[in-house]
């Protein structure tokens, strides 16, 4: 089968980094990885299932594991060479649909569960993650042995995997898991603005990662006033359709914030600012805008996945700002006081809001340059999610998810 | 003997006419036989002794005691004179007001009056700087009054600075500075540049408030301003001078001196910029190219500085002192002899350069909504009669529409720009949705009272001054504008003359008539 697979080699790391600064499809070309002819993995044991892909995204943090960005503190927490692909729609052996939630927890790495129904994100201690039989790994697609969605077929737990609602394309499915990772960040914000009447979310940035935060905090937290600073004019149009407010440019946020809660400016500050903000970026840059648009007291949740970074952090400890990660999804805590799997309002998001129409582009597997250097230049070129496409027949050119190629 | 306006009718001989585009100008061609343009008359020769007619203004006023006979010892006598929006451009050392208020002073002193506090009307306009202070009053008065605090700016937003005079019977609040209204004489200092300034709104819009403001400084008040140079045909005027009424009613004494300029609006080297095109000599031709080549080479902002050095050598041609709507009414007749231009009938399309200054942008930057507000606001109203331009009719301008904005003087603007022009140019909608929240922002107030800001609200105020224009036309582009600030602005861009009249060529078909108004030095078109 067909497989792309990422290699630990330091130096091609290192020329993906500095081509990455000069074009995006340049990364993917001198770097860690590469399209092999490999055999399908093998059955990892009961409750393991070989599925195969039908279509698998690309996520920022695979395009920073590309481009060499990624921090070194995963060195310890996955195993090459590895199959990139965490966001996928597969099928079982009896055609059924799945999408995969791809932490691999307890239950995938023989754990007793942190607690009864636990899901696979859960718990508060990670060690399992690099124990057990199974190599280390932090996900499907970051793990030797699972393999991931970016090849034909690869091994996945009954604990990953969820049916796919029929009504539901495989356009809508691949977005479930972004979707749940939104929603996560956007119910991580509840308990922080319980006792705000109209709390204020700023969101910077409305790439997939945003876009999701975006529809989680309209659904599950209708009184917030959300204001988006998106770079393009299709992210600021989604952004909208989604529930936020307003969408204004990056640069117009912190204007927008302070119109909204109609405060002052001190220096580069806002004097108060919004409750919560969501970067969904991931930069030095962005760490710093948000810290500054956030009231005193208030949070900044780390969505996009940051990596080194160089932030003045005098302005968060004289404010008392908190800054919070916000990683995969789990179980989660509701406003009403009942619990709920992430995985399982995302899919109800996903059907909900027609999330399936973020797809901009397939992409077969040969052409995985053009897929990632698409991927890497998604705003400017009008796209949201670009795909990998496995299905064995593909869909008809004009669909309306289909970008031509 | 200064020569009358003059309509030129455009023939095959007729040189390309002088068209502003903000900090440079551009000679544009315009079809001849059905195009026309409208110069301003030559200015008029100043007075002899300005000094001298000054004092007997004073002394002699109209309808009025002389103003000798209201000074008395341990009165609360206050001096209240426009701000840095008049003249345009600012006029060459000493200041009218300068030379009024010393003046007004010598007779105060003369009288034994030791209570005097020198007020700037800004209304909701940003706070003068020192230097500019200085320009206007002299470093005389501002020596002898700012150290101690005696000579200071309106501000609309301290409440215990204010007092509530009542209404007037349409139910508009009036309230004004509080020392004004509590002085035993209130000497209001004018320069009437155009027919729109002075009478009461000096008093009644100058020295007041939001809360006062509003009620005539809205979207249903500019649509039946027609024009605001038209005083008889002003709702902004009717409601200032009911205000005018309230404000005598509660026994504030105002002393208005009005004072009127000629139009000799550029120094000698920019002297081609008010000349009559087949007139240009040799040397006019070389400075315009010379100039304008230049201009074009030349950082944004170092032309800004270039022409905000400007100071004009425009002088007093009349001034007239005493009660405030007889001493308006012969001021207005001084005006018209100046600026007025006798038009036959209206145009299809009026074109019109937007200069590198209007009221609110002295020392700052021409941002996109001062650009609609100098073109729709302004120089459309330039009228008397009716609109130059017909009903359904298209309006060219021409300018840069740089998305810029001075952040110091301008905040609230780039958040109007930002917020509220994205979502609508409807000024009726703006009014409902939005201007209250502007109003009333605190970081708005704050930079308003204490920085150099123009308040919240202002920029609501300028798009409302082109809301007659928007009204009345079908269409308005311009020409060689930034292509995004212009749409934001509801505008058509083009990126020539021949473009903008192809494009306009939509609504007023491919041979309509063509009015250019020449301006500045200002004029008003008295459209029979």
């Amino acid at each position: 089968m067909k497989a792309l697979q990422v290699s630990r080699k330091v130096a091609r790391l290192g020329l993906a980094r500095m081509a990455s600064a000069v074009s995006p499809s340049a990364a993917a070309k001198v770097g860690p990885i590469k399209l092999v002819t490999m055999d399908p993995p093998e059955t990892l044991g009961e409750g393991w299932h070989t599925v195969r892909t039908r279509l698998s995204g690309i996520c920022g943090s695979d395009l920073s594991t590309i481009e060499g960005h990624a921090s070194t503190y995963f060195d310890d927490l996955v195993s090459f060479p590895f199959t990139p692909g965490h966001e996928v729609v597969a099928e079982l052996a009896d055609g059924s649909r799945v999408v995969i939630e791809p932490v691999l927890g307890h239950a995938a790495r023989g754990f007793p569960l942190p607690f009864p129904g636990a899901a696979p994100g859960d718990g508060d201690d990670y060690a399992h993650l690099t124990l057990g039989p199974l190599e280390a790994g932090i996900q499907t697609g970051f793990c030797h042995a699972t393999g991931g969605g970016w090849s034909t077929f690869f091994q996945a737990h009954s604990s990953q995997m969820h049916p796919v609602p029929d009504a539901l394309s495989d356009e809508a499915a691949v977005m479930i898991e972004p979707a749940a990772g939104g929603i996560h960040t956007a119910l991580m914000c509840w308990p922080l603005v319980a006792n705000v009447e109209r709390p204020v979310v700023a969101v910077l940035g409305a790439g997939t990662m945003g876009l999701c935060a975006i529809a989680g905090l309209r659904r599950y937290i209708p009184n917030a006033h959300i204001i988006v600073g998106a770079r393009y004019p299709h992210q600021q149009s989604y952004a909208r359709a989604f529930g936020a407010d307003e969408a204004v440019a990056p640069k117009e946020l912190a204007r927008a914030v302070r119109r909204t809660v109609g405060c002052h400016v001190i220096g580069d500050y806002l004097s108060g600012g919004a409750h919560v903000t969501i970067d969904a970026v991931g930069n030095s840059g962005s760490i710093e805008s948000c810290l500054q648009i956030t009231r005193p007291r208030g949070t900044v949740i780390l969505m996009g996945m940051p990596a080194e970074v160089t932030v003045d952090l005098t302005g968060l400890w004289h404010r008392e700002t908190r800054i919070a990660g916000s990683y995969t999804y789990g179980t989660e805590h509701m406003p009403d006081g009942t619990t709920a799997r992430t995985f399982d309002l995302a899919i109800e998001t996903v059907g909900a809001l027609d999330m399936g129409r973020l797809v901009s582009a397939h992409y077969s597997l040969d052409d995985y340059e053009d897929a990632i250097a698409h991927a890497a230049a998604a705003g400017r070129r009008g796209a949201v999610k670009v795909v990998f496409d496995l299905r064995p027949v593909s869909p008809q050119p004009n669909s309306p998810h289909k970008e031509q190629h | 003997m200064p020569r009358p306006g003059f309509v030129l009718e455009v023939d095959r001989n007729t040189p390309p006419i002088l068209f502003w585009r903000g900090e440079n100008f551009s000679l544009e061609k315009l079809p001849a036989g059905r195009s026309r343009v409208i110069y301003a008359p030559e200015p008029l020769e100043p007075l002899d002794d300005i000094d001298g007619s000054i004092v007997n203004a004073l002394l002699h006023p109209i309808d009025h005691d002389p103003l000798p006979e209201l000074l008395f010892p341990g009165m609360k006598l206050t001096i209240a004179f426009d701000d840095i929006s008049l003249p345009l451009p600012p006029m060459t050392k000493p200041d009218i007001r300068q030379r009024v208020i010393e003046a007004v002073l010598d007779m105060a002193a003369d009288a034994g009056v030791d209570d005097v506090h020198i007020i700037a009307a800004l209304a909701l306009h940003r706070r003068m700087t020192e230097a500019e202070l200085r320009h206007a009053v002299g470093d005389r008065v501002y020596d002898a009054f700012a150290p101690r605090g005696f000579l200071y700016q309106h501000d609309a937003e301290d409440p215990d600075a204010l007092e509530y005079l009542g209404q007037t019977p349409h139910g508009e609040d009036v309230e004004i500075n509080k020392r004004a209204a509590n002085s035993d004489l209130l000497v209001y200092v004018n320069i009437n540049l155009v027919a729109m300034d002075g009478g009461w709104k000096s008093t009644a819009t100058g020295l007041s408030s939001y809360k006062s403001l509003q009620h005539h400084h809205n979207p249903k008040t500019m649509e039946h301003t027609r024009s605001f140079m038209d005083q008889h045909k002003s709702e902004l005027h009717k409601s200032n001078w009911r205000m005018g009424k309230v404000l005598v009613d509660s026994g504030v004494k105002v002393f208005q001196i009005e004072t009127t300029m000629n139009t000799d609006t550029f120094p000698k080297p920019f002297g081609f910029l008010s000349k009559r095109e087949w007139e240009w000599n040799a040397r006019d031709r070389a400075s315009f190219v010379v100039s304008s080549s230049a201009l074009k080479r030349t950082p944004a902002r170092m032309a800004r500085n270039i022409f905000h050095s400007i100071e004009a050598p425009h002088q007093m041609t009349s001034v007239q002192a005493g009660e405030v709507e007889a001493v308006h009414k012969v001021t207005t007749e001084n005006v018209w002899k100046q600026q007025l231009v006798e038009v036959q009938g209206q145009t299809d399309i009026l074109t019109m350069g937007i200069p590198f200054i209007c009221p609110y942008n002295v020392n700052s930057i021409m941002n996109p909504i001062l650009v609609m507000c100098m073109g729709l606001g302004y120089l459309f109203n330039m009228y008397r009669g009716k609109p130059l331009v017909r009903e359904g009719g298209v309006v060219i301008m021409t300018h840069p529409t740089p998305w810029d904005f001075h952040p110091v003087h301008h905040p609230s603007y780039i958040d109007f720009f930002e917020q509220v022009l994205s979502e609508t140019t409807d000024p009726h909608v703006m009014h409902e949705k939005y201007e209250k929240r502007f109003a009333e922002d605190e970081w708005y107030k704050h930079l308003y009272r204490t920085s150099y800001a123009y308040h919240g609200v202002h920029p609501f105020y300028m798009w409302y001054w082109g809301a007659h224009g928007m009204q009345h036309c079908s269409r308005v582009i311009i020409v060689g504008g930034d292509v995004k600030a212009v749409r934001r602005l509801g505008f058509t861009p083009a990126s020539t003359m021949d473009d903008a009249f192809e494009i306009a060529s939509d609504v007023v078909g491919r041979t309509p008539t063509i009015t250019h108004i020449h301006t500045p030095p200002v004029l008003v078109a008295d459209v029979k």
